[in-house]
């Protein structure tokens, strides 16, 4: 298993120099930033609109180290929310409108407290709970093979990264022997009733490109997903979600390694669609860090590109109206959400 | 002329065509959008026969774009690569066929 950035003292552990390279060649005139589009589309700085969905990077910490992921995370991270945090979220939502908390990580099911925190969000009536669950944690120790029980029992909506149908593809981004462990997991998921037709269960699959290309169109490759999950694991799921690789952290890296930076940005800008930028999920949404502090979205997360909201950066000193009037930060990674039909964590937006 | 015949950076500069005849440009790019929209074949199965076809008229720059195309589209390895080989099949069979033609005259040529 390969280690993290962090881990592996690599350069790009430094936010500043993926900063760096964001800032630099093909962005110093060849092509434009992404500043540059929202200028021209009268949409700069980039304002929120009401705050819909909190989203909790409940740590670092993963039982897997898959090659794009964008928090960098592994088992050798040891960042994780203290349960003080998590009950100082559990205030901001039951004091707000806000209907929905996204948990997610590294694996958010490791946070020791990740399972009191879904029963409290329960009791105070949080009306979505989605867990980002990357399925094989179901399957990796005794006492998280009960998580499908445990999801049933509070409705939670399972959010699952399959980047391919089959096993070669899957591996080769999220790890050797991922494939058969997310497998198994689905099934013991539907053995619960997620995904199947006519449950209220809801399960939806993940989508990333096994490589420096972008996604092709969502509905078709959900077809095909689910064609292939039946004939051969009698899998059933509900939605697929395409996402954009977001060029940042281990994704930037292998971009950068493979030679494939520079076309990959390329690729973001020529694939811009004006369309997209009115529903990115920045718009409505709160990224909170195991640290508490606040961000526009989880990859502004981990560039460290804290709210521009200077009284209210961290949970302890939240204000939605200081956070409603911010303008969002934005930077080249910028363009992996509006490439094409656009990305979000709940799949394309235009 | 350049050192080389193929440039990769040439097929982005596809669309220029039209900087010297700009009417039918218009007319090729329009069709070939259409072309391969979703009909009767899927995007992706288009998609594959563009990469064999790309093999058997040998175009550098078509093999480049629809194999990112495909991969787009979700199509995997072995997909691709039996594509290569329909190309392959279809380009080594009509040499083959035509032995057929050689043994006719060969026949009649013959005592």
């Amino acid at each position: 298993m390969i280690k993290s950035l962090k881990a592996r003292g690599n350069q790009l552990a430094n936010v500043k120099n993926q900063l760096k390279i964001l800032n630099g060649s093909p962005f110093d005139g060849e092509l434009p930033t992404f500043r540059d589009q929202l200028t021209k589309l009268g949409d700069f700085p980039m304002k929120p609109t009401n705050i819909e969905i909190f989203q909790i990077n409940v740590g670092y910490m993963c039982n897997q180290v898959c090659k794009h992921c964008h928090v960098d995370a592994g088992p050798d991270r040891k960042e994780i929310m203290t349960k003080e945090y998590l009950q100082k979220c559990l205030d901001i939502l039951e004091q707000t409108k806000i209907h929905t908390v996204d948990l997610t990580g590294g694996a958010p099911e490791m946070n020791p407290n990740f399972r009191w925190f879904v029963e409290e969000a329960t009791k105070i009536g949080v009306k979505e709970i989605i867990v980002r669950s990357n399925l094989t944690i179901i399957r990796a120790n005794k006492k998280y093979y009960d998580l499908p029980q445990f999801f049933k029992k509070h409705n939670v909506h399972v959010v699952s990264s399959l980047p391919y149908y089959q096993a070669g593809k899957t591996d080769a981004q999220r790890g050797d022997g991922v494939f058969k462990s997310s497998i198994e997991a689905l099934q013991g998921l539907n053995e619960q009733g997620y995904g199947m037709p006519g449950s209220d269960l809801k399960l939806d699959l993940v989508y990333n490109p096994t490589g420096a290309f972008l996604p092709g169109n969502q509905s078709q490759l959900e077809m095909e997903f689910k064609r292939n999950l039946k004939k051969d694991f009698n899998i059933e799921f509900n939605n697929l979600f395409t996402i954009t690789n977001i060029p940042i952290s281990r994704y930037l890296d292998y971009l950068v390694a493979s030679d494939n930076y520079d076309d990959y940005m390329e690729k973001l800008v020529l694939a811009y669609n004006p369309a997209a930028v009115k529903g990115v999920m920045c718009r409505n949404t709160i990224s909170v860090d195991w640290d508490g502090y606040m961000y526009d979205c989880d990859f502004n997360q981990m560039l460290d590109m804290k709210v521009a909201a200077p009284s209210s950066q961290h949970i302890n000193d939240f204000d939605i109206d200081a956070l409603s009037k911010r303008s969002i930060l934005i930077n080249q990674h910028c363009y992996g959400c509006t490439a094409g039909a656009g990305s979000s964590c709940q799949g394309t937006v235009a | 002329m350049d050192k080389s015949y193929y440039d990769p950076k040439d097929l982005k500069k596809f669309g220029q065509i039209a900087e010297f005849e700009p009417k039918l440009a218009e007319k090729f790019f329009d069709w070939y959008g259409a072309v391969f929209e979703e009909g009767a074949l899927t995007q992706r199965e288009k998609s594959l026969i563009a990469l064999a076809v790309s093999h058997a008229v040998q175009c550098p720059y078509c093999i480049d774009a629809y194999t990112e195309d495909a991969m787009q589209k979700g199509a995997n390895e072995a997909m691709m690569m039996e594509a290569v080989h329909v190309a392959s099949a279809i380009r080594g069979g009509a040499s083959m066929v035509h032995g057929v033609q050689m043994m006719n005259k060969a026949k009649k040529l013959s005592m």
